[in-house]
């Protein structure tokens, strides 16, 4: 396949202007993809973004870079989604490392110092948060609630490694799911309200 | 060094479900554990990540691999931290499947929504406690931090703040009360 340079340097443009705006969550981005890529360039269409955003979850890694990788990969191939993942990647690598000097510089400063002792509690915040939300998701029956309780516990008892832990998830969530289809029990895979979404998605397709 | 840095951001960037904040304290764990950073440090770390644009796992890996190994070790750590996605992914998509309609995936997810939730919580209590918001011997700062603390959960989750707001905030806070 010949390399065609003018068509790649765009989609590296177009995901370098988008990257920037996926502050604190890739669900930011979905409208700017949409209209960058299916209604300004017309690469894609708008069922193919939505099919990238579910796609995109559902991998490991930021949805955000997921999705442009995705993206990137149907509209040129590989080398398409290298490009579109290098350039969300470069504006938020540069801001970074730009912040990350500037604390370098003033490390020891009083005042900087003082804010620091602000913002550590309002991290932890920032993580009880990010628990809340997503247990709304994930703890819908009895089973998740249970392996909600008992990994916690894991954790905080055991020492053994975070990896593993997440490891253990996929093969107890197949394991889970396998055993209760022997028994007979009705399964539900997801929460109430996200069902209800994917159906209604579905009748609409 | 940044050959240990990739393998550590590699093997991170690879079990990286359900949304940064789930890989706070598995990166926690691995630095802590490599004696690069003390868990304070680290909550600066996510407070530089959090203050900037893009995802939190991949700006902390970037934080940290500048901490460790200047520009190189950042380059080195965001890139290896997105390798493994860029492979699934074109894996994925050359192969056609509608990964997130597979009924084993969903299994799976099954089992790693409630697994990334406890890891999470597992974060907020590690780092509650050595941020000294929580602890055995009560003292005037604690009750510092637990108002702070306080605070922002409300703006988080009742006022709707932005966590980046959130995080400048709390350190406009910080300089007037400390």
């Amino acid at each position: 396949m010949k390399t065609d340079w003018k068509l790649l340097s765009k989609i590296f443009l177009s995901f370098l202007k988008i990257g920037p705006v996926t502050f604190g969550g890739g669900y930011a981005m979905i409208p700017l993809i949409e209209r960058e890529v299916v209604i300004k360039r017309k690469w894609l269409k708008m069922d193919d973004v939505s099919d990238v955003f579910a796609m995109a979850e559902s991998v490991p890694g930021a949805i955000a870079i997921n999705s442009a990788t995705f993206i990137g990969h149907r509209i040129a191939g590989t080398k398409g989604a290298v490009c579109a993942m290098l350039g969300t990647l470069f504006p938020t690598f540069l801001v970074v490392m730009g912040i990350s000097t500037l604390f370098f510089i003033l490390q020891g400063n009083h005042y900087l110092e003082s804010a620091f002792l602000g913002i550590r509690p309002a991290i932890v915040a920032l993580i009880v948060y990010a628990g809340v939300k997503i247990s709304k998701t994930a703890i819908f029956d009895k089973t998740t609630l249970g392996l909600t309780i008992a990994m916690l516990s894991i954790l905080l008892f055991t020492p053994l490694h975070p990896i593993l832990i997440i490891l253990s998830g996929i093969i107890l969530g197949i394991g889970i799911i396998k055993l209760k289809e022997k028994l007979g029990l009705v399964i539900q895979l997801e929460s109430g309200h996200s069902n209800e979404a994917i159906m209604t998605k579905e009748g609409e397709s | 060094m940044l050959l240990q840095l990739f393998f550590v951001f590699v093997m991170i960037g690879a079990v990286s479900f359900g949304g940064g904040y789930a890989m706070i304290p598995v990166i926690e764990a691995e630095v802590t554990g490599r004696g690069w950073m003390t868990t304070t440090e680290f909550t600066d770390v996510i407070a530089v990540a959090g203050m900037s644009p893009g995802p939190i796992a991949t700006n902390s890996a970037t934080v940290v691999g500048y901490h460790v190994a200047g520009v190189p070790g950042a380059i080195v750590s965001a890139l290896a931290m997105t390798l493994p996605s860029l492979v699934i992914i074109l894996i994925i998509a050359s192969i056609f499947v509608k990964i997130n309609q597979n009924k084993l995936i969903k299994s799976a997810f099954y089992g790693l929504r409630p697994i990334v939730t406890s890891l999470i919580i597992y974060a907020a209590i590690k780092f509650a406690i050595s941020n000294g918001i929580i602890g055995l011997d009560f003292s005037f700062e604690m009750l510092k931090y637990g108002g702070i603390f306080l605070l922002s959960l409300v703006a988080l989750l009742y006022w709707k703040l932005h966590p980046a707001l959130v995080i400048v905030l709390s350190g406009i806070i910080g300089i007037i009360v400390f």
